[in-house]
């Protein structure tokens, strides 16, 4: 038996706005953010009102189609995504482990971190490359829809406050030396060796409406599809799907899984604790 | 106590917030849900934020029903007892699934109840029971007061029945209660069989 629908119509109202924003912020500047997963959206919404000082979407919608500056700024509330350098030290483990003496057998190696944010991840990946002496002959894309995030990325500039858990993860993930090492104080933070970034390539793209560019032997996207509906979910695996090599690897987040989408078929486990998936043969 | 006996007719999902001295009231509760308890059962239980969390597999043990930790986008599944895995806040995304968002953490705490509370209280309105335990933190005031908004039912343990008081009277205080129970009160009104 299917229950009635006894949504509060108040929520129903919140929820139409919220497509509408949506749709505006589509046509008005080209970023579709129309199959995000609604239960965080909702969330960020009211957060973006509040701080824009709007009482409902529709007044925050009027805002952003008028006032493109202020869409650069409520950007964040669309695409924050907060990570650490080694986030789960377990997944960088088990690269080093289990994907490293793979991508070794490969005169040349490309990596893919998809949705990188403010980078964190892509430096974990420069390092644990360096030290592992594939850094030489890897490329790092690392991209985003958000061109604030991607500067920020670029910069390898991090608040002095959140290095002692880098450091924390980098040990746990079988950091071979010390993460200071690799960086030196600046004002306000610190800021690692640009040297690390020679191989890496900063670049605008959307897992949303843009295809694949590449062709690349691992793809690391981890809590980025957290934020899809499956729809778009299924999307963006497709792309990682095309543009791995194959028997390429695709690492996840560690509480995403590929197992409730369309594609889980044409992956297979590889390090299944660490979520880490392997192409399967076509 | 009216209406006790009709809790599965009435609520297509129940949410459960607990924190300081929330894991032996956890026990108790789920202990008493009998194995044919077919409404869905999301839990948030503070968590330490660097560590894996053993803690589906050790109430496991005292509940007749599979209790499991939450993956992105994993389907709602009735009889089933889901929590929000450490330093994620778990969301029902619509009738039939959940999700899972690395948003920033609400008062120090992810997971925090109060994204869940109000994320469920959207999808299931009126069809929704809500459940503060004992806790030393006012996270679940404002998620209470949304599922309450809603039309959704709010059961919050006595304060003075609860390891630590502040949580539940927190959300008594924000946004009042339909029912201020015992632990034991509250076992009683889940354990009836069908």
């Amino acid at each position: 038996m299917v229950p009635e629908v006894t949504r509060d119509q108040e929520t129903e109202l919140f929820d139409m706005e919220v497509r509408l924003l949506l749709e505006a912020v589509y046509l008005r500047y080209h970023y579709d953010f129309r199959d995000y997963a609604v239960s965080s959206l909702r969330r960020r919404m009211r957060h973006a009102m509040a701080r824009f000082d709007c009482a409902r979407p529709s007044d925050l919608q009027h805002r952003l189609l008028h006032e493109p500056d202020l869409f650069a700024q409520a950007l964040q509330y669309f695409t924050v995504q907060v990570s650490e350098m080694f986030r789960d030290p377990g997944y960088f483990l088990a690269l080093r482990e289990h994907v490293v003496p793979v991508l070794r057998t490969y005169p040349s190696i490309k990596l893919w971190v998809a949705g990188c944010s403010t980078g964190e991840e892509v430096w974990s990946l420069a390092i644990l490359l360096a030290e592992e002496e594939l850094l030489e002959r890897a490329l790092i894309y690392a991209t985003d829809i958000n061109p604030e995030a991607l500067q920020a990325a670029e910069s390898g500039t991090f608040a002095l406050d959140r290095v002692a858990q880098f450091s924390r993860n980098y040990l746990a993930a079988g950091g071979r030396a010390s993460l200071s090492d690799y960086y030196t104080s600046a004002y306000q933070g610190v800021v690692f060796d640009r040297r690390l970034k020679k191989q890496v390539v900063f670049a605008d793209h959307s897992l949303a409406t843009d295809s694949v560019f590449s062709e690349v032997h691992m793809v690391s996207c981890r809590n980025v599809l957290i934020y899809f509906n499956r729809d778009l979910q299924d999307r963006a695996v497709g792309l990682f799907r095309d543009a791995l090599v194959h028997r390429g690897f695709l690492g996840l987040g560690s509480k995403e899984s590929l197992q409730f989408g369309t594609h889980a078929r044409e992956f297979e486990q590889f390090v299944p604790a660490q979520r880490l998936y392997r192409k399967v043969a076509a | 106590m009216t209406a006790v006996t009709d809790l599965r007719r009435d609520f297509d999902a129940i949410v459960i917030g607990a924190s300081a001295g929330g894991l032996r009231a956890l026990q108790e509760l789920l202990s008493v849900l009998p194995a044919d308890f077919a409404v869905p059962v999301l839990v948030v239980l503070h968590l330490p934020r660097d560590r894996p969390s053993r803690v589906p597999e050790l109430l496991g043990q005292y509940c007749a029903l599979p209790v499991r930790e939450a993956l992105d986008k994993q389907p709602l599944e009735p009889g089933a007892v889901v929590f929000a895995p450490p330093d994620y806040h778990l969301l029902v995304e619509d009738e039939t699934s959940l999700a899972l968002s690395v948003d920033e953490p609400v008062l120090f705490s992810r997971p925090a109840i109060d994204p869940l509370f109000a994320s469920a209280a959207a999808v299931f309105s009126r069809r929704l029971l809500a459940i503060l335990l004992s806790g030393a933190s006012a996270d679940g005031s404002e998620g209470v007061a949304a599922v309450r908004h809603a039309g959704g039912i709010a059961w919050i343990q006595r304060p003075e029945d609860a390891a630590a008081p502040v949580m539940p009277a927190s959300a008594l205080a924000h946004a009042g209660a339909d029912a201020v129970l015992s632990l034991q009160d509250i076992c009683n009104r889940l354990a009836v069989p069908s």
